[in-house]
């Protein structure tokens, strides 16, 4: 009885809270959701109403009210359509670039490399994570330009690297967000037991069979994960285009442009991409791969 | 204390303007536009304490705020702002007193109301040593009403790789005809008051169109400038907005001829990399201070005006970032001073009259135009979404 009471007189919190279930759980909670709701969801739900507002022609100032015309306008100004549309497929291929280098390095890396090759790569592909992301665009930039250093260094075999342009913005993307696809593919194929090889090849089966039939089929929800990243992630984007696009419209700059000219285009357009994704999330869920993440 | 003394100054200065008769009634060009009517700041009072400025890098600095901070005790708060679009939304929130506005966003801010007209009277370095083509400009100047201080200009040149050109181009049409010889390697100005300077193109190559300012066009008169623009997307390799971006962009070879300041060709720090202005002429940017409405540090904002102002100071904001000061006393002051005044044209008046200063188009036709509605920069800002596919 004496030890409870010096319990409960030495940690008063912990005995008031253990009474009260609801008060517990509350202030669990209590943070992250001010988070998720007063920060973030409340801050794109503003985002979603200027949207539907009005811009005076005299003054540029937004003025509250209703209309659809921004939306609309997504569809109906050519420049805009086709933004989207380059935006969509840009994205679509720097998570299949990204897919196409990380399955064959993942396989190396876990099944191949020795321990200290392994470890090697694991630091190569998260070392650009540590650099600034605005760095690493503006080093694309540099590397690239015309009297830059890859053609200065391929002058000789007589290959030119790829100009301000769609290619470099694709190939910049995928340099920015490679490491959110290997390291999950990577991981994914580390833990596909040994004899699962083992049985495919008594089976008769070639390696390229087996990545085909076994490993593929294993690491389909890491990559549905990585390319959620890969894919988001591009569609957002602004600065890769701007710097390394030349003359390159993503819905980023749209937004970018807008933003002070016009905020209501700007939100209308900042759907663009979420729609994007959540259609992309749907499909993804049809594969039922997102059970299995 | 220091405020009351200053205010004696004005005082003195206020006697001499009556005594001269001097009086602006400049009315920049006759042009009627419908101003909120805001009253101006009567007679100085005690400082506030501080003053909040947006400003473009390099306007604000040590160099010359700490004297102004021990001088009146107006602690200055900078906020850099990239773009003047940047520098309207950043005004109209009311956080900041004061703007050093290009005359793209001057015009806009005037006429939302969101500026006051000034109180020259009480800024006695506002002085006759302003360069005549900053005086009484309508992007600041408004039915006779002064609402910006000056403090420097720079012309919006045609930059050129002269190991590729072989020599100045003559015209403009370099960078907006199909038939460029530099075509894929021209940038462009990423902004819709880059239209004004299709504009300049089209009144020098289409007189037909009736172009009379590039900042009052009518409808046709715009579309002519969006269909030159769009043709022109076809042609260049990058946009600019971003100095960085564009100088690394001549530096690397990427971009042989588009537009440029003077003060970029100097950082890129290449001997083959010129300016010139064509045979159109060309556009420009005419920077002001502005004092918002709702300052509550009106006193202190004065001060500031006043204190840039000054040969030496204005001078000094002029060489720090690079453009022609507005008060060309400064040019007298030293060998150095002069040789910045030389190599930005401040004294060259023959030079600016060919440059269209930014103004913000409105739908009052600046060129005095009454008989039809021009387009405002609302309608130039959905046309520029449009160009670029």
């Amino acid at each position: 009885m004496s030890t409870q009471t010096t319990n409960a007189g030495s940690r008063p919190i912990s005995a008031y809270l253990y009474k009260r279930a609801k008060l517990r759980l509350f202030g669990l909670i209590a943070l992250p959701m001010f988070w998720i709701v007063g920060v973030y969801i409340l801050s794109l739900f503003l985002l979603l109403i200027t949207a539907f507002w009005f811009v005076d022609p005299f003054t540029s100032k937004v003025i509250p009210g209703f209309t659809l015309d921004n939306f609309i306008s997504i569809f109906t100004v050519p420049a805009y359509l086709s933004t989207s549309i380059r935006t969509l497929l840009i994205a679509l291929a720097v998570t299949a670039v990204s897919v196409l280098f990380a399955v064959p390095l993942g396989i190396y890396m876990a099944k191949i490399a020795r321990p200290w090759v392994r470890n090697a790569l694991a630091v190569a592909i998260t070392l650009p994570l540590w650099a600034g992301y605005l760095v690493k665009i503006i080093a694309m930039r540099l590397v690239f330009t015309e009297e830059g250093f890859f053609n200065w260094a391929l002058a000789p075999i007589g290959i030119s690297g790829p100009t301000f342009s769609i290619p470099l913005v694709i190939l910049t993307l995928t340099y920015l967000w490679f490491p959110y696809m290997a390291l999950p593919v990577y991981t994914a194929i580390r833990q596909i037991p040994p004899n699962l090889f083992d049985a495919s090849s008594d089976m008769g089966a070639k390696g390229f069979t087996t990545i085909y039939r076994v490993v593929l089929p294993l690491i389909v929800p890491a990559i549905i994960a990585g390319s959620v990243f890969t894919f988001s992630l591009s569609l957002g984007d602004y600065l890769v285009a701007k710097f390394t696009g030349g003359s390159t419209q993503m819905i980023g700059s749209i937004i970018a442009s807008n933003i002070n000219l016009n905020p209501p285009v700007a939100a209308a357009f900042s759907m663009v991409p979420i729609a994007f994704v959540l259609i992309y999330l749907m499909v993804a869920r049809r594969t039922g791969s997102l059970e299995r993440m | 204390m220091k405020g009351k003394k200053l205010s004696a100054f004005s005082l003195l200065a206020v006697s001499a303007l009556i005594l001269s008769g001097c009086s602006s009634s400049g009315d920049a060009s006759g042009v009627k536009i419908e101003v909120p009517d805001i009253p101006m700041h009567e007679s100085m009072g005690e400082f506030e304490g501080e003053v909040n400025i947006v400003n473009w890098a390099g306007f604000v600095d040590p160099k010359w705020t700490d004297k102004f901070e021990a001088d009146t005790g107006c602690i200055v708060k900078s906020r850099t702002a990239g773009t003047s679009d940047e520098m309207v939304t950043l005004m109209r929130t009311g956080q900041y007193d004061i703007v050093s506005a290009s005359g793209d966003a001057a015009l806009r801010l005037i006429v939302g109301g969101d500026v006051q007209p000034l109180n020259v009277d009480l800024i006695p370095n506002f002085s006759d040593e302003i360069a005549t083509g900053m005086r009484n400009n309508i992007y600041d100047t408004v039915n006779g009403k002064p609402y910006g201080v000056p403090i420097g200009r720079g012309a919006n040149l045609l930059q050129y790789n002269d190991d590729v050109t072989k020599g100045a181009p003559k015209s403009w049409d370099v960078v907006w005809e199909t038939n460029s010889p530099y075509k894929g390697k021209i940038t462009a100005y990423d902004a819709p008051i880059y239209i004004a300077d299709a504009a300049v193109y089209l009144m020098y190559h289409k007189p037909e169109l009736g172009i009379k300012n590039p900042y009052a066009l009518d409808k046709a008169q715009l579309d002519a400038a969006i269909a030159l623009l769009k043709q022109q997307n076809t042609i260049v390799g990058e946009y600019w907005s971003d100095a960085v971006a564009q100088i690394t962009s001549f530096a690397g070879g990427n971009t042989v001829v588009g537009t440029s300041w003077e003060i970029l060709r100097k950082f890129a720090a290449k001997p083959n990399l010129k300016t010139t202005l064509p045979v159109e002429g060309s556009t420009g940017w005419y920077d002001s201070w502005l004092v918002s409405s709702k300052t509550k540090n009106i006193n202190c904002s004065y001060a500031w005006m006043d204190y840039t102002s000054t040969a030496s100071v204005n001078g000094a904001i002029a060489m720090n970032f690079g453009m022609a000061p507005a008060n060309i006393a400064f040019c007298k002051s030293s060998a150095e001073a002069q040789a910045h005044c030389d190599e930005f044209a401040a004294e060259d008046e023959e030079f600016f009259k060919r440059i269209w200063p930014w103004t913000t188009p409105i739908s009052t036709c600046v060129d005095g135009r009454k008989d039809v509605e021009c387009t405002s920069f609302q309608e130039w800002t959905n046309a520029w979404a449009t160009i670029k596919g």
